[in-house]
C-alpha cells in the first residue's frame, strides 16, 4: 500500500473541471461547501448558462499542487444535482479568462496604452480624463502578461471573471444529447459523428 | 385527488410503506399534526427530544433496512435533529427527516423559529430539499425516498414551508417518476478491472479480506462467504461490519483496528494483499497511514466512487454494489491453501489467548464478563436478540466479546460515535423488530444523556433490556488519560442518580449486580420479564479496553493486556 498523495507535484499545476450541474437553487452553495469541508484548493470557479435552461455549466480550476483533481471530480459527482463532471486539463480545449482593467491614463501615456491593446488584441472600451478601461480575453496566460505591462502605468481596478473552457472538436458536454435536450437535429448531429 | 400539504406528506409516507414516525411536534409542523389523526395507519411515537427521534429513525432503519422517518418542527426542533442526521450520513443510514419551517413569504425574514436548516444540515445530509411550493412536494418526497435508499444510503431532509402544508394540489403519487439526472449509482465493475482482481487474489499469499459494513448494507453475506472459502482467505471485519460473517466461522479474524484483535491487526500489517469490500479505510482501522500495511496491495470495492483513493492508495478499485461485484469475482478465484499464513496466523492468536481478561482469575465484575454472560444466556434465542451499543469502552467491548453469529445483530454509532445514540436507536430497532428482545448496552455518561426516553419506553411499552455499565466514570476518555496523558484525569469522574429509584420513577423494572453471580441472575431475570428493563452493573472502575492502537501508531504497535503466565503455560 501506498499513501494517497493528496496532491500532485507537477509544478505547472492548474486542473480544469467541467461541471453539468441542475439550475436549481442552492447548487452553488453545495459545490462550494463541498469544497470548503472537503478542504479543497480552488483557484476559480464560474458559473453560467448553457444551450438548456435547465443545465448550468461550471469550469473549475483547482491547483493541484494542494488538492487532487480527481477527487474533486468524484466528490462532485456526488452531488445530487451534479449531473456530470469531465477533467479537461489533457484535452485539447479551448480555455478563456476576461480581464476588466482600469489603467490610469493621461494625454501622454494613452498612445502607449493603446499601443499594447492592439498588440494584445485587447480593447478599450472606457475613456475618460484620468483612466481607461482596458477589457482582455484569452488564456490566462496572456492576461497576466498584459497585467505585467499595465501595471507600471498604475492599475485602479481590475475583475477576472475565471476560466471558461470548451474542449476542442465535434464531441459535446451538454449532460443529454442533443435528441433530448432540445436543441437541434440529433440525427444529423449523430450522422456527424 | 385534492390534498393539502400536509395530506400529501402522510399519504406519500403511506405509498413508501412507512408504518411508524419518530416526531414531536411544534408551530410550523402544526397543520402535518394537525393531518396526522386523519391517518391511524401511520404510529406516531413522541420521543422527548428530537435528537432522538432522528436516532430512533435510524435505528428503526438499521434495524429493518427500510427507511426511517422523523419529524419536527422548524429551528430548534430541526436543530436537534443535527446529531443524528451526522450520524446516519456517516454511517450510511437511510432516514428522511420532514422538518417544518416558516410561511415561505417569511423564508430569510428571522422570522420566529426560524433557521437556516437546508444550510444548516448540507454537510450533514445525502440530500436536502426546502419546499415552498406546494406542486413540488410529492416529487420531493418520492425524491426523498429515492435517494435516501439508493447507492451509498444516507439522510436525506425535506424543509417544508408551513404555507405548503395548508395549500391544496393535485396528488397522485404513483403517478410521479423519478428523475435525477445527476444520480445514478454505479452498480457493476468493468469486466477488465474484475480480471485484475482476481489475479491479484489467485497470486496472493498473505490476503485478508477487510469486510465494511457494505456487506450488510447490500446483504453480500453470502458472496463473502464464498469468496472467503473458495479463496481460503481470512476475514476481518470494521466494526460495522461484525456480523457480515459469523463470528464462529473459522475464517474470521474478527474486528480490526484500533480496538481490534490483536491477530487481525497484526495480520493486516504483514498482508500482501487487502481485499477491502464496502468499507473506507477510517483513521479508526488503520492507525497510522504512513505504516498501514506497507507490503500490501490493496483492492477496494465501495459503491461510493469518492470513497476509492481517499485515504489509501489503490491497485484495483471498483466502484459498485459489493454484491453484485463479488458475483463477478467469485468465478474467477482459485482455491489456494496459503499453510504458511494460516500457520502465523495461528500462532499470533494462540499468543492473545494468555491475555484475555476473561481467562484472568478475579473475582470482580468487569464489563467483558457481563457481555459474554448476556451472550452466552441469549444464544439459544440469537436469532432473535438485537444488541445496541452506545459510546465508549462498552461499545468496544461489546464489539470484541459479545460475538455475533447473527448478520446483522449489532447497531452502533460507527463513524460518528455518538454518545446518546444507543436508547434511542433501541427504541428505533424495536419497532422495526416488535417481536424481538433488544439489548442496550450503555456507559453510565451516555445513559445520562438519555434519560428522558425511559419515559418513550414506557409510553410505547418497548421490551428494550437496558444494561448500565456503572463504572463511575466517562470510561473510554479516562483510559485515554491514564494511557496517553500521563493518568491526569480531567473531568472523567461521573455520579449517577440512584438508578432503581429513577427506573422506579419512570415504571420501569430495575435490578442491580454487584457481583458476577449476581450479574448472571438478573441477566436471566431480565430476560424472563417481558416489559421494559433497567439493569444497573456496578462494575470495576479502571479497566481499560485493550488491545489498543494509540493515535498516531502504526496499526502492528498495540498497547495490550499482559500475559497471563498460568495461561501461557497451559496450566
Ligand atoms: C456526544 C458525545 N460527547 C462526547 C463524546 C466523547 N466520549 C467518547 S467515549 C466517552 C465516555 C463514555 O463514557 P460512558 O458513557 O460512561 O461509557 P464507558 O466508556 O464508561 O463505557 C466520551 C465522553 C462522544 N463520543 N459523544
Amino acid at each position: 500500500m501506498t499513501l494517497v498523495d493528496r496532491s500532485t507535484s507537477a509544478k505547472n499545476s492548474t486542473h480544469v473541471l467541467m461541471a453539468l450541474v441542475e439550475n436549481k437553487p442552492g447548487v452553488l452553495t453545495r459545490v462550494a461547501s463541498l469544497f470548503r469541508r472537503r478542504g479543497f484548493n480552488i483557484e476559480s470557479l464560474t458559473v453560467g448558462h448553457t444551450e438548456n435552461p435547465d443545465i448550468s455549466r461550471m469550469t473549475i480550476a483547482v491547483d493541484a499542487s494542494k488538492t487532487n483533481a480527481t477527487m474533486v471530480a468524484n466528490n462532485l459527482f456526488k452531488l445530487v444535482n451534479v449531473i456530470d463532471v469531465q477533467n479537461v486539463t489533457k484535452e485539447p480545449s479551448v480555455m478563456r479568462d476576461l480581464a476588466l482593467i482600469k489603467v490610469k491614463a493621461n494625454a501622454q501615456t494613452l498612445f502607449e496604452i493603446n499601443q499594447m491593446v492592439d498588440i494584445y488584441k485587447a480593447k478599450v472600451v472606457d475613456i475618460c480624463a484620468e483612466s481607461v478601461i482596458v477589457e482582455v480575453t484569452g488564456p490566462e496566460s496572456k492576461i497576466e502578461s498584459i497585467v505585467g505591462m499595465l501595471k507600471p502605468y498604475g492599475i485602479l481596478e481590475m475583475v477576472r471573471t475565471g476560466l471558461v473552457a470548451m474542449v476542442r472538436g465535434s464531441g459535446y458536454f451538454s449532460g443529454l444529447p442533443p435528441a433530448e435536450n432540445g436543441n437541434g437535429d440529433a440525427a444529423a448531429i449523430y450522422a456527424e459523428n | 385527488m385534492k390534498r393539502t400539504g400536509a395530506q400529501i406528506l402522510w399519504e406519500s409516507l403511506i405509498a413508501e410503506g412507512v408504518e411508524v414516525v419518530f416526531g414531536y411536534p411544534g408551530g410550523s409542523i402544526m397543520p402535518a399534526y394537525d393531518a396526522l389523526l386523519d391517518y391511524p395507519n401511520i404510529h406516531h411515537v413522541l420521543v422527548r427530544h428530537e435528537e432522538n427521534a432522528a436516532f430512533a429513525a435510524g435505528g428503526y432503519a438499521r434495524a429493518s433496512g427500510r427507511v426511517g422517518v422523523c419529524m419536527v418542527t422548524s429551528g430548534p426542533g430541526a436543530t436537534n435533529t443535527v446529531t443524528g442526521l451526522a450520524d446516519a450520513m456517516l454511517d450510511s443510514v437511510p432516514i428522511v427527516a420532514i422538518t417544518g419551517q416558516v410561511g415561505s413569504a417569511f423564508v430569510g425574514s428571522d422570522a420566529f423559529q426560524e433557521t437556516d436548516v437546508t444550510g444548516v444540515t448540507l454537510p450533514v445530509t445525502k440530500h436536502n430539499y426546502l419546499v415552498k411550493d406546494v406542486r413540488e412536494l410529492a416529487q420531493v418526497m418520492k425524491e426523498a425516498f429515492y435517494i435516501a435508499r439508493s447507492g451509498r444510503p444516507g439522510p436525506v431532509l425535506v424543509d417544508v414551508c408551513k404555507d405548503v402544508q395548508f395549500a391544496s394540489t393535485d396528488f397522485d403519487y404513483d403517478a410521479i417518476t423519478v428523475r435525477l439526472p445527476g444520480y445514478q449509482p454505479k452498480l457493476r465493475g468493468t469486466n477488465q478491472l474484475i480480471r485484475q482482481a482476481a489475479a491479484y487474489i489467485n497470486d496472493a499469499k498473505r490476503p485478508v479480506i477487510l469486510a465494511g459494513h457494505g456487506i450488510i448494507l447490500s446483504s453480500a453475506h453470502d458472496e463473502l462467504r464464498q469468496l472467503a472459502e473458495q479463496g481460503h482467505i481470512p476475514v476481518s471485519t470494521t466494526l460495522l461490519g461484525i456480523g457480515s460473517i459469523p463470528a464462529s466461522h473459522p475464517l474470521n479474524l474478527r474486528m480490526m483496528g484500533m480496538h481490534g484483535e490483536a491477530w487481525a491487526n497484526q495480520a493486516i500489517h504483514e498482508a500482501d494483499l487487502l481485499i477491502a469490500l464496502g468499507m473506507r479505510f477510517d483513521d479508526r482501522v488503520t492507525g497510522n497511514l504512513n505504516t498501514y500495511a506497507k507490503h500490501a496491495h490493496v483492492i477496494h470495492v465501495d459503491i461510493d466512487p469518492a470513497e476509492i483513493n481517499k485515504n489509501v492508495l489503490v491497485d484495483v478499485g471498483i466502484a459498485g454494489d459489493v454484491k453484485r461485484v463479488l458475483e463477478q469475482i467469485i468465478p474467477l478465484i482459485e482455491h489456494q491453501a496459503r499453510a504458511a499464513w494460516f500457520a502465523q496466523i495461528a500462532e499470533w492468536q494462540q499468543e492473545a489467548q494468555s491475555r484475555d481478561i476473561l481467562g484472568q482469575e478475579d473475582d470482580t465484575l468487569h464489563v467483558p464478563f457481563v457481555l459474554s454472560e448476556i451472550q452466552r444466556q441469549t444464544d439459544p434465542d440469537r436469532e432473535a436478540v438485537t444488541v445496541v451499543t452506545d459510546v465508549g469502552q462498552h461499545q468496544m467491548w461489546t464489539a470484541q466479546y459479545f460475538r455475533q453469529e447473527r448478520k446483522d445483530g449489532l447497531l452502533t454509532s460507527g463513524g460518528l460515535g455518538a454518545m446518546g445514540f444507543g436508547i434511542p436507536t433501541a427504541i428505533g430497532a424495536s419497532f422495526a423488530r416488535p417481536d424481538e428482545e433488544i439489548w442496550v448496552i450503555v456507559g453510565d455518561g451516555g445513559f445520562q444523556m438519555s434519560i428522558p426516553e425511559l419515559a418513550t419506553i414506557m409510553q410505547e411499552q418497548r421490551r428494550v433490556k437496558i444494561a448500565v455499565m456503572r463504572n463511575g466514570f466517562l470510561g473510554m476518555v479516562r483510559q485515554w488519560q491514564e494511557l496517553i496523558h500521563g493518568h491526569r484525569y480531567s473531568e472523567v469522574n461521573i455520579s449517577s442518580p440512584d438508578l432503581l429509584k429513577l427506573a422506579g420513577a419512570y415504571g420501569i423494572l430495575a435490578m442491580r449486580a454487584e457481583t458476577k453471580e449476581q450479574a448472571s441472575e438478573i441477566i436471566a431475570e431480565a430476560r424472563s420479564h417481558g416489559g421494559p428493563v433497567l439493569m444497573d452493573f456496578v462494575v470495576e472502575q479502571e479497566v481499560n479496553v485493550y488491545p489498543m492502537v494509540a493515535p498516531g501508531k502504526a496499526l502492528n504497535d498495540m498497547l495490550r493486556r499482559p500475559v497471563n503466565e498460568r495461561i501461557a503455560s497451559g496450566l
